[in-house]
């Protein structure tokens, strides 16, 4: 099994875990991940990958406007919102 | 009036006026008050119960009543309902109130049934027990030192208490039929695609599916014909016309008499201590109506709990990536950077076993894994479903366990969650194939129900249904009920 850098993955997945959190995360990710693993020894040579159980493809619909913009109720539920814009700490200076 | 009635029944006495809709309603509020210990429920909705119950005895007086106006049910909590939270048993949606109706509410609304309120489940819907739900655990009404089971636990205890004779739930690998099976009830997953998905929150695309529990296989056909159809909003949702399923509120579900070759798979049966000589009664009891019964072998079973954690886990990853602090539900308290916005809401807002989920999914997608993981983890689900295709070919159905055992007391398997995992070793192997399979109660080892588990091929619920019909005209394990306040 490869070494488990778990600050990476919580920086990919947006995570901030604290110490304790940390470690307790790091010893269950090493037992399932040597779960998992026991994939590795099973045979799938020339086998395709099935990614829709039914193997259905993407239904196509014709390509007219069928969403309304209704901003105010969507926002509603939204944390910090002013003008129909959504609010989050200064990003460019 | 019977605590434990189908849907039935209470349209029957509705219909002859034995009491309304408001009376039926109440006493099924008074019912969860009463039983407000065993934590099913996470929102109760006693104003819009009410009112949807008096709207529903004005179409009784109109003469406009449907199968199921003035029936009392539940939702899981997973499923939108506009003007009422919607929480997913998670803080990051605690307060959260959805801006519109999932489909699977919306045709239940339409067709007059009365909504009491929103099941407890596992947060996101990833847990075998009811322990991951942030509002605490839901427990079995069979004994409540025991978990009810996972993810829809809620609503599985909420059936089995009498709080509701019917409820939803969602099933990824196994959610709808292992509290089923803990609870002693019956509960079906119907075939991926069969129920719109529109307005219930996803877990793993490629895996989620809508369903529902209840006493009987009668009253489980009436709510999946309301639930079930064509939805546009659901890109994975099937054009189906099935004329059966649309008419079965009126032609009631006739016990299969066909006499089915009904396949048990040796890999399900050989493990098995608790409940086998149950399993084996419930194939007698198939074969004394007429079954014929063989031995199949399903010889990928092996790989599916390994296979399923890295699908799930690596959609749920992608799927969850939408809780950001930003557009809706919990944000942390005064966030320095828009980096620490997103990394504390959503630390602040998840519980681990979530955290768990999304960091074993973003392992397996990130760079240099994917082709060992996710697309080894595809592979293997294509041997899995085609092992079940291939028995297909020889037999109609499949019967096989729905638990390793009974319900495990709460707090046994919470330090260890590859074996929390275990606990679906034979329900995901159908999720990961597409197909519908339903869990039915078939005895009690020590007081606790033991259930088993059909499985068909796809679209083939009808077989399901009418099969569980033919065992439940024969036996009486679903009128078994435990003893609640």
């Amino acid at each position: 099994m490869a070494d488990i850098d778990i600050k990476h993955l919580c920086r990919l997945a947006q995570l901030a875990l604290n110490e304790t959190e940390h470690q307790a995360v790091r010893a269950d990710l090493e037992r399932i991940i040597a779960m998992v693993d026991q994939m590795q020894a099973m045979d799938t040579e020339d086998v395709e990958p099935l990614a829709h159980p039914l193997e259905a493809d993407q239904r196509l619909r014709p390509d007219e406007i069928t969403e309304v913009v209704d901003r105010d109720r969507y926002q509603r539920g939204a944390p910090a919102t002013r003008d129909g814009l959504y609010l989050v700490p200064r990003v460019v200076e | 009036m019977n605590e434990f009635a189908t849907i039935g029944e209470l349209a029957r006495g509705l219909r002859q006026g034995d009491y309304s809709s408001v009376e039926l309603i109440r006493h099924y509020l008074a019912r969860i008050d009463a039983n407000s210990t065993l934590n099913t429920f996470i929102t109760v909705a006693e104003d819009e119960a009410l009112n949807a119950a008096a709207s529903a005895d004005q179409a009784f007086e109109r003469g406009e009543a449907g199968p199921l106006t003035g029936i009392p049910l539940a939702h899981k909590d997973i499923f939108c309902t506009q003007g009422i939270a919607t929480t997913c048993g998670s803080r990051i949606l605690e307060n959260w109130i959805a801006p519109y109706d999932a489909t699977v509410v919306d045709r239940l609304a339409h067709a007059g049934a009365v909504l009491l309120g929103k099941t407890n489940m596992d947060e996101f819907a990833m847990g075998s027990s009811n322990e991951n739900s942030y509002f605490g655990a839901a427990l079995n009404p069979w004994d409540s030192s025991r978990v009810p089971g996972g993810s829809s636990g809620g609503s599985a205890a909420a059936v089995a208490a009498g709080l509701t004779p019917v409820a939803t739930g969602t099933d990824t690998g196994g959610s709808i039929r292992q509290p089923a099976a803990f609870c002693g009830v019956a509960g079906i997953k119907p075939t991926y695609g069969r129920v719109s998905r529109y307005g219930m929150a996803a877990f793993a695309s490629s895996l989620d599916q809508a369903g529902v529990f209840g006493h009987d296989a009668q009253d489980l056909a009436v709510v999946l014909s309301i639930m079930s159809g064509f939805d546009p909003r659901d890109s994975t949702s099937s054009d189906r016309a099935d004329s059966w399923l649309t008419g079965v509120s009126e032609s009631g579900l006739k016990p299969n008499d066909e006499g089915l070759t009904i396949g048990l798979p040796s890999e399900y049966f050989k493990d098995l201590n608790e409940g086998a000589t149950l399993l084996q009664a419930a194939a007698k009891e198939f074969e004394n109506a007429g079954c014929r019964l063989t031995q199949i072998s399903l010889p990928h079973t092996d790989a599916a709990i390994p296979a399923y954690y890295i699908i799930a886990g690596a959609e749920a990853s992608t799927n969850l990536a939408r809780y950001d602090g930003v557009h809706f539900g919990y944000r942390c308290e005064n966030p320095k950077s828009l980096e620490d916005l997103y990394q504390r809401s959503r630390s602040e807002g998840f519980g681990i076993e979530v955290k768990r989920r999304i960091l074993t999914g973003t392992y397996a997608l990130s760079v240099g894994y994917f082709d060992a993981y996710y697309l080894k983890a595809q592979k293997l689900r294509r041997l899995i479903q085609q092992d079940f295709l291939s028995a297909f070919e020889e037999v109609d159905l499949i019967l096989a366990p729905t638990t390793p055992g009974v319900a495990f007391h709460t707090g046994d398997l919470t330090d260890d969650p590859v074996a929390m995992y275990q606990q679906d070793i034979f329900t995901i192997p159908a999720s990961l194939a597409g197909l519908p399979a339903l869990s039915l109660p078939c005895g009690f080892t020590g007081g606790l129900p033991i259930g088993m588990q059909l499985i068909g091929p796809h679209f083939s619920e009808r077989r399901l249904l009418e099969t569980s019909a033919l065992y439940q005209q024969n036996t009486d394990w679903h009128q078994r009920h435990p003893e609640v306040a």
